[in-house]
């Protein structure tokens, strides 16, 4: 494996896809700098040249900044809770012997199929739509007044939608984890006297440490930039404007290039911060 | 107090019976070993009497006391486990915690017991370890640890020592002979292993096929096998055994000699043979005889270093008092 000869051979058949993913990444961020430090209104005469950091002095202190910043986080926190929970319980479900288990289990991870747009209109036309949805059906069917969802508890609403969509790749990972847990271990728990809850907590949780820090990390990095769901539904209306949709909104709706770059940037010093976080996290848990 | 008693027990898993009617009778105190070829059913009967799974029909009594639908927490048994089962994400001192903390044991009695058990398996300098960084011998004095601290009334090994090297193997097989006399527990071991069997039992139960074949003290089932099965399975190297003219001669279907009671020599014997493999350990030299006319193999265990080549002649004398006669259904006559 690895002799000088092999790995020679080796250097030259990754170059390409090295360097073909370090342009995919490297070309795109150079620009984003590079705009985020000029003056660029496409509609209002072009490139108008160096700005120094008034961009980003701009972007942080704009009254929408830091609402956006706690949108995010209340988005995130609230996917990565309910995946979470629901996942591990999901995954023990799952876990059980039960006729039609390949069949259910293909059900479950279906959701993580359907195209973020799609998922988002679906959820906004079929189900929360005020008077032809099928929840203000069921709230009627109950005597209730139906609920305008998207309007009246429009985060909510965002954070169950996204939440449905990543559930399954929740549930995918946890299933695998729990499939490992060995049968004796939990046989000796039990004859520990431990009950079913302990059993839970003190054997099986530990066990899924790993898998879910795993999970929070992926998923983190995917919450941060959800978009198409935002878009879709509320159109960042209704205190539903995370970072991404503002930046979104400054290059676009404001054609303000250099601004949006600017908002970019520190989308991407954030991401780098929780990446780094997690790491930490998943390290010590790696022992 | 540790006396458990099955009465009538069954197992079967779906249509298929595992375990037919059995009884069986463990006084207190005793060092019971389950044994027999993969398969024969000596693991389910273990958690049967455990709790990890529910018998079919019958009686599982522990101390007089119906035990048949208590959990198995609440039974007063610890086992130890074949792959030991410890906590991966628990320190030592916490793994052996674990059953007094699920329990309620007050903080004190706990540290008192941990230490007392840490002391007796050599363990007090891993107590802050995780069970990942500990050898397999040590890991296996850590579950032997854990079952200790509840106190059981008897405890439950599934095969143990099947995941440690032949060195470690004997030595723990000495260590738990040693923690028995000292605890005078009752305990069940479960081995296919007839050596531990033979090494650590007070008794020993051959089981085939859910069934029991013979109960009985180590040298009751050399001496005195019952049928042809518990002779082939009991003794190293196995009882020989043979059919055909010269059982027919000694009023046998079968006749079993064991291979440390046939009488070698070059020149004269009741039998002859060629020598084939040849196994010398030192202490013992083992044949295998071709060629006897008797039965495909005769396997002889001659003291000392005996030479014979490979392809030499070699004379055997059955020592007449050491014949075992079995009768066409497999039992022993006389």
């Amino acid at each position: 494996m690895a002799t000088k000869a092999s790995r020679s051979a080796a250097r030259v058949m990754m170059a390409p896809a090295v360097v073909l993913l370090l342009g995919w990444m490297l070309v795109p961020l150079i620009m984003t700098l590079w705009f985020s430090f000029r003056t660029y209104l496409p509609l209002r005469g072009g490139d108008q040249g160096w700005t120094g950091f008034d961009n980003y002095v701009r972007f942080v202190t704009s009254s929408s900044f830091w609402p956006a910043i706690s949108t995010t986080l209340v988005l995130l926190i609230g996917v990565l809770a309910i995946t979470i929970i629901c996942g591990v319980l999901l995954a023990i479900l799952l876990d059980q012997p039960m006729w039609g288990q390949g069949a259910v289990r293909i059900l479950v991870i279906a959701p993580f199929f359907v195209m973020p747009t799609v998922s988002a209109l679906v959820w906004k036309n079929m189900f929360m739509d005020p008077t032809n949805g099928l929840l203000a059906h069921l709230w009627r069917f109950f005597g209730a007044d139906s609920v305008s969802w998207l309007s009246d508890v429009p985060m909510l609403s965002l954070i169950m939608i996204v939440s449905w969509q990543w559930l399954p790749f929740a549930t995918l990972i946890l299933l695998t984890a729990i499939q490992s847990l060995d049968g004796e271990q939990m046989e000796a728990a039990e004859m520990d006297g431990a009950s079913v809850l302990s059993r839970f907590f003190y054997i099986a949780l530990p066990h899924l440490s790993r898998a879910i820090t795993i999970v929070i990390l992926i998923q983190t990095i995917f919450l941060l930039a959800i978009f198409a769901e935002i878009f879709v539904t509320t159109g960042g209306a209704f205190g539903t404007r995370t970072l991404s949709y503002l930046i979104f909104q400054r290059v676009l709706e404001s054609q303000n290039i250099g601004l949006g770059s600017a908002g970019g940037v520190y989308a991407i010093i954030l991401a780098n911060i929780v990446a780094i976080f997690l790491m930490r996290i998943v390290g010590k848990n790696l022992d | 107090m540790g006396q458990i008693t099955l009465e009538n027990v069954t197992k079967s898993f779906g249509e298929t019976q595992v375990i037919p009617p059995l009884d069986l009778d463990i006084q207190d105190g005793e060092f019971t070993v389950f044994v027999g070829p993969s398969g024969c059913g000596k693991s389910t009967l273990l958690r049967l009497i455990a709790g990890l799974e529910d018998i079919t029909s019958g009686t599982i009594r522990i101390d007089g006391t119906d035990a048949t639908d208590i959990p198995p927490a609440k039974r007063g048994l610890a086992m130890v486990f074949q792959s030991y089962a410890l906590y991966p994400h628990m320190s030592v001192r916490k793994n052996i915690a674990f059953p007094m903390r699920m329990a309620g044991i007050d903080a004190a009695e706990q540290e008192r017991r941990i230490e007392q058990a840490a002391a007796a398996l050599n363990l007090t300098d891993y107590l802050d370890r995780r069970p990942g960084q500990l050898s397999g011998g040590q890991r296996q004095r850590v579950a032997i640890g854990r079952a200790i601290v509840r106190e059981p009334a008897a405890f439950l090994f599934d095969e143990p020592l099947s995941n440690l090297d032949a060195a470690l193997r004997v030595g723990m097989r000495l260590e738990i002979s040693e923690l028995h006399k000292r605890l005078a527990t009752t305990m069940i071991y479960v081995t296919h292993d007839q050596v531990e069997a033979m090494t650590m039992a007070d008794k020993i139960v051959v089981l085939r096929a859910g069934h029991i074949e013979q109960v009985g003290s180590p040298l009751e089932l050399y001496r005195n096998p019952r049928n042809t099965f518990v002779a082939g399975f009991i003794g190293s190297p196995k009882m020989n055994l043979i059919e055909g003219e010269e059982a027919a001669r000694n009023d046998a279907h079968t006749l079993g000699i064991r291979p440390e009671h046939i009488d070698v020599s070059a020149t004269e014997g009741a039998w002859h043979g060629k020598v084939g493999v040849a196994e010398h350990l030192g202490s013992d030299t083992f044949f295998h005889v071709h060629e006897t006319g008797l039965a495909e193999t005769i396997t002889v265990r001659a003291p000392g270093e005996v030479n014979f080549r490979h392809g030499d002649t070699i004379y055997m004398t059955p020592r007449s008092e050491q014949l075992h006669r079995f009768g066409a259904d497999g039992l022993r006559i006389g």
